[in-house]
């Protein structure tokens, strides 16, 4: 199963190495990455692969939110299929 | 592969715009139920429904963290109770409470379906029914109750409609030290649906499956986003631009439903199209009308407006559904929307502007108070003509008035969360007495003749 990983939050260093470290640490694999910064405000989106991982989607969830609030960013993690559906015909 | 401009679309949706699903109902048929004991019918009955929908409230949680979509009410409808008292015509209470326990024990929002459908006649038990229900909801917390007393194919049964001013003149007595709030759960219908997952009308129809989930989905909030950015548009251009938001929202909805119904064990039913306000600021389906142009809803243009609206609504969610139905429709409710309370405490909407809007979208007079000495017969007045809007235009209506005890108008009552507050607003002082009197069935118009 697949999740799109959204962070979205302002600038500052280690916010990727410490998002990915911890997906890394769930066994998530990160399949495809995008990331700017307009205006200071950092986006970054992640495509994930869940299917190996060590924790259903809601705790991969929690852990993140978790540390996005430790970092000062906000995170989302929601399952790719809700894109799919609202987007794409 | 990701597409930027779409992933933060919908996270806006939800974080600033409130979207959310509003409601996974699940519809249980109770009629293996059926005992001609009340306490064994009441037993079963709780019994079913905790086995059935035991999970409904974790599969619901675990289905908006996973898509990060809110799923706000989780709620079980169920075959008309009416049908299931007969045997036992006076102890109907014994029943209800079990219903409203079966509710509190597996921690849904709303129980729907303590209803009966009387459009073309009403039999001994039903009419002992109806008359268990302003007992049924001062006893109760989270049951709520319907009747319908209209359709387009049988006419109106006006022995029904006069029996329900008094019943919630009644309500509103039983219920009074908490402003006739019974009333809030209680809706009067002409051409009930059988799949509505919204309160207070919900109830699993006898044409249904056994276990059925409905989704209602919502979005106010989302569509009137959407308008912001069009000063200048042509009124197409509007309405091109709600078809494109409601097909997103309901697409949303339509995965839900499907997965809850995996999830659950259950049939899918349909997904409600519905624009459903909320109180909160940014959740106003009065505001969209506004932003359309209007300096506040209840002024002329509201009803073209609101037209406009629930057809673009309807028509991009049909695509976007395998099955809909439900009310699928703008919703109306004063209470619950902010931008109706502001346009009520202002004089702004009438009841008579309310009247007019219901002809062309979903439902009908909704989460109305009006002052507590409103005679019952005028009560069955306003049922009747929103019966005849919906008989006459093959169309569902409802009438969900809470005649406030000692309070009139320049008072306001407030409910609470999503029933919000309202206003009091006037009803027409003069009366209806020798028409309500006369009972009988208003026969049905031509047109329902088709065959």
């Amino acid at each position: 199963m697949k999740a799109i990983v959204t962070v979205i939050g302002k600038d500052k260093p280690g916010i990727i190495s410490k998002v990915s470290t911890s997906l890394a640490n769930m066994n998530v694999n990160i399949e495809d990455i995008s990331q700017t910064i307009v205006q200071g405000n950092f986006t970054m989106l992640m495509l994930c692969d869940l299917e190996k991982a060590e924790f259903s989607l809601k705790e991969v969830k929690n852990k993140l939110v978790e540390l996005g609030e430790e970092i000062g960013v906000s995170i989302h993690v929601q399952h790719e299929d809700i894109f799919n559906a609202m987007h794409k015909i | 592969m990701l597409n930027r401009k779409e992933i933060l679309e919908t996270i806006d949706m939800v974080e600033k715009e409130h979207f959310d699903v509003r409601t996974i109902t699940m519809g249980i048929s109770l009629i293996p139920c059926i005992r001609d004991d009340a306490k064994k019918t009441a037993t079963l009955c709780y019994d079913r429904i905790c086995k059935k929908a035991e999970n409904i409230v974790k599969v619901a949680e675990d289905l908006g963290a996973e898509y990060g979509i809110p799923i706000i009410n989780k709620r079980v409808s169920i075959t008309p109770a009416s049908l299931l008292t007969s045997s036992f015509c006076g102890k109907e209470i014994i029943l209800a409470k079990a219903l409203d326990d079966a509710a509190k024990t597996i921690g849904i929002d709303f129980l729907g379906g303590y209803s009966a459908l009387v459009q073309k006649g009403m039999t001994s038990y039903e009419k002992s029914f109806i008359e268990s229900i302003p007992e049924a909801l001062s006893l109760t917390d989270r049951m709520c109750s319907s009747v319908n007393v209209g359709s387009s194919k049988s006419g109106i049964n006006m022995d029904a409609v006069r029996l329900m001013g008094e019943i919630i003149k009644k309500t509103a007595d039983k219920t009074k030290e908490r402003d006739g709030f019974g009333c809030a759960k209680l809706v009067v219908f002409c051409n009930a649906v059988e799949d509505n997952p919204f309160m207070a009308g919900a109830f699993h129809g006898v044409g249904e499956g056994e276990t059925v989930i409905n989704v209602g989905v919502s979005g106010p909030g989302v569509v009137h986003h959407a308008l912001k950015s069009m000063q200048g548009a042509s009124i197409d251009q509007i309405a091109e631009t709600i078809k494109k938001t409601a097909f997103k929202i309901t697409r949303a909805g339509q995965l839900i439903a499907e997965e809850a119904s995996k999830r659950l064990n259950a049939e899918f039913g349909i997904v409600d199209l519905s624009l459903a306000p909320t109180p909160v600021m940014g959740d106003s389906v009065a505001h969209i009308l506004e932003e359309i142009g209007l300096d506040s809803v209840g002024g002329h243009g509201t009803t073209a407006a609101l037209a406009m609206l629930n057809d673009a609504v309807k028509k991009g969610g049909v695509m976007a559904s395998s099955n809909v139905g439900g009310l699928s429709g703008a919703f109306i409710p004063v209470s619950e929307d902010i931008g109706m309370i502001n346009a009520a405490k202002s004089g702004a909407i009438t009841l008579s502007k309310l009247e007019a809007m219901t002809c062309v979208c979903s439902v009908g007079i909704d989460m109305v108070a009006v002052p507590g000495n409103t005679p019952a017969t005028t009560i069955s007045g306003m049922i009747a003509d929103e019966a005849a809007i919906g008989m006459i235009n093959n169309k569902t209506t409802a009438v969900r008035v809470i005649p406030v005890p000692g309070k009139d108008v320049g008072d306001s009552v407030e409910f609470g969360g999503l029933l919000g507050s309202a206003p009091i607003m006037a009803v027409s002082p003069y009366g209806c007495d020798k028409f309500i009197g006369r009972g009988g069935r208003m026969p049905a118009p031509i047109h329902s003749n088709k065959n």
